[in-house]
């Protein structure tokens, strides 16, 4: 932390403040931004440990339960989605330079800032409470999408848990949502075309929010009623479940829970990519001396990106028993995101094209980023097809492709954005040798861990199970599955160098300040 | 290197392009929440100035977007109210509308008009009359709530219940989501009085502030009057 005096929104000092005012109850937005990214950072370091287990499980395949499984499964979803790559770009680093890059002097909303952090805190709190269950299930066990008639009738408290503590996390982003585009809407004097392209995919993602949380949040509560309250939004009557008929609930439909739930699932996808597309695009111009290529086209493609993620959800559903005319119209508007998303890896490229390139850490991720956008967005085409995708749905061949395409690339957006606004943020930089290893175990990594994935997927192996012993068709990808272990285990070991550079790095600069 | 992070950040020409009349309203309406006029207020250079100062714009602003997100939590509900009204399905029984309703449908619109009562007389300076009127319409809100409990007892004098059938659920559910929203707004109201007997006389500043509060309350209430009243029609007159 830089030792220089800090002003909140309200003009007032902090640095004659007490700790607990100063860095906990605080309303000063760039402070509020630290503790989203820790917060941030505590979420990923158990997703990482999760993931690893999962992993070695499907290697010594008698070590846990099924359902232990499956709610390791869930709560590495929901802490990676909600937790690290909604919070992280957007409010952590779009809480630190939203404002500074629009040329306000804070959020619109300081206090409403700090609540929404706050309400967010406690979400985590109350989804991490479920860790300490019975038989060891750590959590809900209905995946990260909780789909019923399972999710509803399913027992134990950890799915009543998950509800509680999303909804909750629902009203923390729209708190969020609403400070960031009022921040937007109320500052004057802005050029609307001469804005960073950060700020466009910030007020964009916030703008999605707004739009799609609240739709989750009415599904958690339908669902919530029907699991606590027997009323049947989503449960049809007389269904065969575990060799007995359920005759608890009226004829609701299961459907409409994946409606709901896709309007905002998909939505969050582009609430994900965004920032990390925003931040990609400035520093990847930065360390090519040239503004980014067509800078009008990026932002056309950042606002054609959110509309147009806003109506193919359907494509989720293709083997839910949509109507196949439905199917159609979902697949082509699906294909037709591809254009802007091309617009934008074309700018990219382009960028890099004749650049001065300087090949410094952030930029390093940043071409990571667009590398593993690429290669997870073109299996994104083959999903996108309702044809193919009845084939592929619910293979390893979906987990690779959102795991390239949101996840990993997320990821690399952040640690883009870390090691390229540390100066700003701490005043000094990050180790550069350190970071370069860090960036090249964890691109070879990711791509080792996921390529194969898209073959298993191929094949046929399901996603979701804990142990595939049982299928004579797999057992010659046994290897395969060993060696994905290995290169998760070496790709999430890889990760603490990361932390080390970060913690080593913040404290290298403190006392040198001190001195 | 400090801070090439960033580079296109502050449009440098916004102080060109202002202007000085604009500039000296914003300055004093930013009196509103106690910032402006804080000497120990850090000279940005101005453009932080301008940018950040519209305080009572701020509230409006704000609710505004708060608004359009409470309108998609609704939407979602409806929307999956229509899909389950128009599903093949036949556990759908329409429960006979409580009548209750009707008055508890007028209350919420006589409170909006005591609302915008209770504003010109703010505007108008004379502000035992605001609070009074403030006051008449948080009772109306309350009146208004337990009206909707009242119906809840009807309907469950006759049986019905959340669980009874999809319509009775829905009805439940929204009537309750919607008197939630409106407890806020009962409580909005409750800080809005406090204000108002705290101090009898208003300067200019926290005047000016306060309208801009009072605008933002104005805009959530009458949202809820127009939602309840598309809540109804869709509960009871559609289909």
């Amino acid at each position: 932390m830089p030792e220089k005096e800090r002003t909140t929104d309200n003009g007032q000092r902090t640095t004659d403040d007490s700790f607990v005012r100063r860095y906990i109850f605080t309303t000063d937005h760039k402070i509020i931004a630290f503790q989203y990214l820790c917060l941030s950072l505590f979420a990923v370091v158990i997703a990482i440990v999760l993931s690893v287990l999962m992993r070695l499980q499907l290697v010594w395949s008698d070590s846990v339960q099924p359902d232990v499984y499956l709610s390791a499964m869930t709560m590495h979803g929901t802490l990676m989605i909600f937790f690290v790559l909604t919070i992280a770009p957007q409010s952590g680093f779009g809480n630190y330079f939203f404002p500074l890059q629009i040329g306000a002097e804070g959020m619109a909303h300081p206090r409403l800032n700090a609540l929404s952090f706050w309400i967010i805190f406690l979400s985590l709190l109350i989804l991490l409470s479920s860790f300490s269950n019975e038989n060891n299930v750590i959590g809900s066990i209905s995946g990260w999408t909780a789909y019923p008639p399972l999710s509803v009738l399913g027992d134990g408290k950890g799915l009543d848990n998950w509800l509680i503590s999303l909804s909750i996390f629902c009203v923390g982003a729209l708190l969020n949502a609403v400070n960031f585009i009022s921040t937007f809407l109320r500052s004057r004097n802005i050029e609307l075309m001469e804005l960073p392209l950060t700020v466009w995919s910030w007020f964009t993602a916030s703008v999605l929010s707004l739009v799609v949380f609240p739709v989750l949040l009415s599904a958690l509560v339908l669902l919530f009623l029907d699991r606590n309250a027997q009323t049947s939004f989503f449960i049809p009557s007389n269904i065969y479940i575990g060799g007995q008929i359920i005759e608890s609930h009226k004829d609701g439909s299961p459907l409409l829970w994946q409606h709901l739930f896709w309007f905002f699932g998909h939505p969050e996808v582009y609430i994900v990519i965004l920032p990390g597309m925003g931040i990609t695009s400035h520093i990847l111009s930065v360390f090519t001396g040239k503004p980014i290529f067509n800078y009008k086209s990026m932002v056309l493609a950042t606002v054609a990106i959110a509309f147009l993620g806003l109506v193919l959800w359907g494509h989720h559903m293709f083997t839910s028993g949509l109507n196949p005319n439905l199917s159609i119209a979902f697949s082509v508007l699906t294909l037709t995101i591809a254009v802007p998303s091309a617009v934008k890896t074309f700018n990219w490229l382009a960028t890099l094209w004749r650049g001065k390139i300087e090949l410094k850490t952030p930029m390093l991720y940043s071409i990571g980023f667009v590398s593993l956008f690429v290669t997870g967005g073109l299996t994104g085409l083959v999903l996108g097809q309702s044809g193919l995708d009845s084939a592929m749905h619910d293979t390893y061949f979906v987990v690779a492709h959102f795991h390239l395409v949101m996840g990993a690339s997320a990821v690399f957006a952040l640690f883009a954005a870390m090691s390229f606004w540390f100066p700003d943020m701490f005043g000094g930089e990050m180790n550069e040798r350190l970071g370069k290893i860090h960036f090249f175990i964890t691109f070879a990594g990711v791509y080792a861990m996921f390529v194969p994935m898209h073959a298993m997927g191929m094949v046929g192996m399901p996603r979701r199970y804990s142990s595939f012993e049982e299928f004579e068709y797999l057992k010659d990808l046994q290897t395969l599955v060993k060696f994905v272990t290995i290169a998760a285990v070496v790709t999430a070991t890889a990760q603490s160098l990361f932390f080390i550079n970060l913690i080593w790095s913040v404290y290298r600069i403190k006392r040198k300040n001190k001195k | 290197m400090n801070n090439r992070g960033i580079i296109v950040a502050v449009n440098t020409k916004t102080s060109e392009r202002k202007s000085p009349e604009r500039n000296m309203s914003q300055q004093s309406t930013s009196g509103g929440k106690g910032g402006g006029n804080n000497p120990r207020q850090p000279n940005n250079g101005g453009n932080h100035q301008t940018a950040n100062t519209l305080s009572s714009e701020r509230y409006r602003i704000g609710m505004m977007v708060g608004i359009a997100a409470v309108l998609m939590m609704f939407v979602g509900l409806s929307s999956a109210y229509i899909v389950r009204a128009l599903s093949p399905r036949k556990d759908w029984v329409s429960i006979a509308m409580p009548s209750i309703l009707w008055g508890s449908s007028a209350l919420i619109f006589i409170s909006s008009i005591t609302f915008e009562t209770a504003r010109n007389y703010l505007l108008i300076k004379r502000l035992t009359e605001y609070s009074r009127w403030l006051l008449i319409t948080a009772w109306l809100g309350i009146a208004f709530i337990g009206m909707q409990l009242w119906a809840w007892r009807q309907l469950a004098g006759q049986g019905i219940y959340l669980s009874s059938n999809p319509h009775s659920s829905f009805f439940y559910l929204l009537t309750a989501l919607h008197a939630l929203h409106l407890l806020g707004g009962i409580i909005g109201l409750g800080y809005l009085l406090i204000n108002a007997l705290k101090e009898k006389t208003l300067n200019d500043e926290v005047y000016r502030g306060r309208v801009g509060v009072v605008d933002a309350a104005r805009l959530y209430w009458h949202f809820l009057t127009i939602l309840w009243v598309a809540l109804f029609v869709l509960l009871f007159f559609w289909k």
